[in-house]
């Protein structure tokens, strides 16, 4: 034995290393309680964050830092509701003050139903924000093209969605999100569209970095059960990638050898 | 004088520090960060920076997102 069966190979974003390949955001779940727990189970390194107003007629609510430690999961902090480069840029300079990091997740979303990504507004906060000195993951359109641009402007990791935010229909475009792999230099992960463990498993067999859940856990029945899924999916999607799938075949091909046989 | 704090106007005292507005509202200042008039007031300087009437002040925290 290697040890390559029980030792994560581990990936890296930004000169910073994990060995999970789950990332998970926070919002949406009942309480903190329940997404301080599921992100435990989750096994993840980095969760995804929001920024906003303070309630001042309320100071004394618990906050997310107090569920979900910053010294302990590496926040990654997003621009949702920005829909300008402007708005994407004053956001997360707040998110640094706060913070003090530099690594940050951009999205640029187009009006429901779709919240698809706005690749015009997308590529202009990216410009504006690498320009102030973040390290941008973004999360974008499955265009192999509009992937290849963003990683040529500087952009950290490349976050193509595979399917609608919160729809759980899981990867709908297999081909493109394999085609932006193999073109890229930076790590791509699936963000978006994840709905059960066997999707984020699928998405790892495509030969992504790593995945970003949010909703497929934070509103499953059991939050902290289906995070542990998640982990496991994310872990065999990996492996099995790593391993090497057969050749797919259309037609059979015995299993036991037909030599031997008594007569 | 007043000060919009969020979007809404809050009393002080003046010539009140961004620290002390922050301690006012009982807020934990290693939880947030604070935009004075569009501008991030570093949190070095929160003891120094003095609030002027009318000033705009925008406080943020991290909430859970995806």
């Amino acid at each position: 034995m290697d040890g390559s069966l029980t030792t994560d190979d581990g990936w890296s974003v930004a000169g910073r290393k994990f060995a999970s390949r789950l990332i998970v955001g926070t919002g949406k779940y009942k309480d903190l309680p329940t997404t301080a727990a599921a992100i435990e189970a989750s096994g993840a390194e980095m969760v995804t964050v929001a920024v906003r107003r303070v309630n001042v007629a309320d100071a004394a609510a618990p906050m997310l830092q107090d569920y979900v430690s910053p010294a302990r999961y590496t926040y990654l902090p997003n621009t949702a509701g920005c829909f300008t480069a402007e708005q994407a840029v004053r956001t997360l300079r707040l998110a640094r003050e706060a913070g003090g990091w530099n690594l940050v997740k951009l999205e640029v979303l187009g009006p429901a139903p779709t919240l698809y990504p706005d690749m015009q507004g997308t590529f202009e906060a990216a410009a504006a924000l690498i320009a102030d000195g973040f390290e941008v993951m973004v999360y974008c359109a499955d265009d192999p093209i509009a992937a290849k641009r963003l990683e040529e402007m500087g952009c950290v990791a490349i976050m193509p969605l595979g399917a609608p935010i919160g729809s759980g229909l899981g990867v709908q475009n297999p081909l493109m999100i394999k085609m932006i792999i193999e073109n890229a230099k930076v790590p791509v992960l699936v963000d978006a569209g994840v709905g059960t463990a066997y999707d984020a498993a699928f998405a790892m067999e495509l030969g992504c970095d790593a995945v970003l859940v949010n909703s497929a856990i934070a509103l499953a029945d059991d939050p902290v059960l289906m995070a542990r899924a998640m982990k496991a999916g994310v872990e065999a999607g990996r492996l099995a990638f790593r391993a090497g799938r057969i050749p797919r075949a259309a037609v059979a091909s015995a299993s036991s050898p037909m030599t031997g046989l008594i007569r | 004088m007043a000060v919009q704090v969020n979007g809404a106007p809050v009393a002080i005292q003046a010539g009140l520090s961004v620290a002390g507005l922050l301690a006012q509202l009982a807020l934990d200042t290693r939880k947030v960060a604070v935009e004075r008039n569009r501008e991030i007031v570093p949190r070095s300087q929160y003891g120094e920076t003095r609030l002027a009437a009318g000033d705009e002040i925008e406080i943020v925290h991290f909430i859970g997102g995806g």
